[in-house]
């Protein structure tokens, strides 16, 4: 019979125990210097990061590219972290200090000081007419907002309305590419990745600016 | 089968890993040892067999890192025309000739664990760490530290031994 390590041991040092402060603080310290170092010897093929918006939490998520996707709460992070893991790579980390620029654009855009983003692109996860369509919705201006078949005409192919629409749906970068200003011909919102609430508020943060 | 982001592995095994890297290596060596674990982890995930006891693999990992960080250490009071590169690292090193048994105060005694840990010889705190902490069985422990699992299981129950007996000395 072998006792535990913990009973002869101080508290708090046995495997299965929550980390104290200050082993928290070495271990937060150690992730840092961990996406650093990855982000140098090329071994982070995506990095992400969490912000608070009026939209609810938002997942930014970059490869060494560009931003690669921005997700919703209602999305589920970690679902579509599973999903990166799948699409791009499993070398994934939480890398708040690569995501800053990206984070910082986003953080003026909601507080009406930015218009249009100025962040490199990664494309990877929309191809084909999709990606033709994402690649055509920064021409809908700041506050202005544009049909499902104005854009299926932008993207070159004016009678695929409803491919259009499922461009937009599943535009991998929500708010930073403005699929929010494609609104259906009655007027009406239409659906959005985050909600319709979401989609309105976006709407409206333009209008007032 | 989904291979979780590494993120959650960092997450999950993180605090473990540096437990053992502590408790094998004392804390100022734990941390450069839990760097290098996860990177070189990093590098080899995407290849890492589906279903694979990733806490086993990373303390695999770990301990050829500590073998690293160990022969680092042996050559660093060694005078040499080229220095290595941990001779430059800053900080107070108490490093007292590889004598487990002195007992200098150094910035290490603040660690409980390793004040305790470092009374011991290597192979005993290697047992101690990669079964009790890791909760590696003793066939693992035997894998890693070669030798037969009967004699890890010794290793480990003389260490233990000497803990318990510092144990009550303290408690006195």
């Amino acid at each position: 019979m072998s006792l535990p390590l913990e009973e002869l041991l101080p508290p708090g040092l046995s495997a299965a125990s929550a980390p104290d402060a200050a082993e928290a603080a070495a271990l937060s310290r150690l992730h840092r210097r961990l996406a650093a170092s990855a982000s140098e010897a090329g071994l982070l093929d995506v990095a992400y990061t969490v912000i608070d918006a009026p939209v609810g939490k938002l997942l930014l998520a970059a490869t060494p590219a560009g931003l690669v996707r921005v997700a919703f709460a209602c999305e589920g992070h970690d679902a579509v972290l599973a999903l990166l893991a799948q699409r791009i790579s499993p070398r994934i980390l939480a890398a708040p200090e690569l995501l800053q620029p990206a984070a910082a654009q986003i953080g003026e855009y909601f507080a009406g000081t930015r218009r249009a983003f100025d962040l490199p692109l990664d494309l990877r996860l929309t191809a084909g007419f999709r990606r033709s369509v994402v690649e055509h919705l920064p021409d809908i201006g700041y506050g202005s907002t544009a049909t499902y078949s104005a854009v299926a005409a932008l993207a070159g192919s004016p009678g695929a309305v409803r491919a259009a629409g499922t461009a937009c749906a599943l535009n991998p970068l929500p708010v930073v590419v403005p699929c929010h200003r494609v609104v259906r011909s009655d007027g009406s919102t239409g659906g959005y990745r985050g909600g319709p609430e979401a989609k309105k508020l976006l709407l409206n943060l333009e209008a007032a600016a | 089968m989904e291979v979780k982001p590494f993120e959650a592995i960092v997450r999950e095994h993180g605090p473990a890993v540096l437990r053992i890297c502590r408790a094998v290596l004392g804390p100022q060596d734990a941390e450069d040892a839990w760097s290098e674990t996860f990177l070189a982890a990093l590098r080899a995930y995407p290849g890492l067999a589906p279903g694979a006891n990733i806490q086993a693999w990373l303390v695999t990992i770990a301990k050829h890192k500590a073998i690293d960080v160990h022969r680092s250490a042996a050559r660093r009071p060694v005078p040499v025309a080229e220095l290595p590169e941990a001779a430059f690292r800053s900080g107070p090193v108490n490093r007292a000739g590889g004598d487990p048994g002195s007992h200098e105060r150094g910035p290490e005694d603040d660690d409980p664990l390793w004040a305790a840990m470092k009374t011991l010889p290597q192979r005993q705190r290697e047992a101690l760490a990669y079964h009790h902490l890791a909760g590696l069985p003793y066939a693992e422990v035997a894998v890693l530290l070669g030798g037969s699992e009967a004699a890890c299981r010794r290793s480990a129950a003389d260490g233990m031994k000497k803990l318990r007996a510092l144990n009550l000395e303290d408690s006195r």
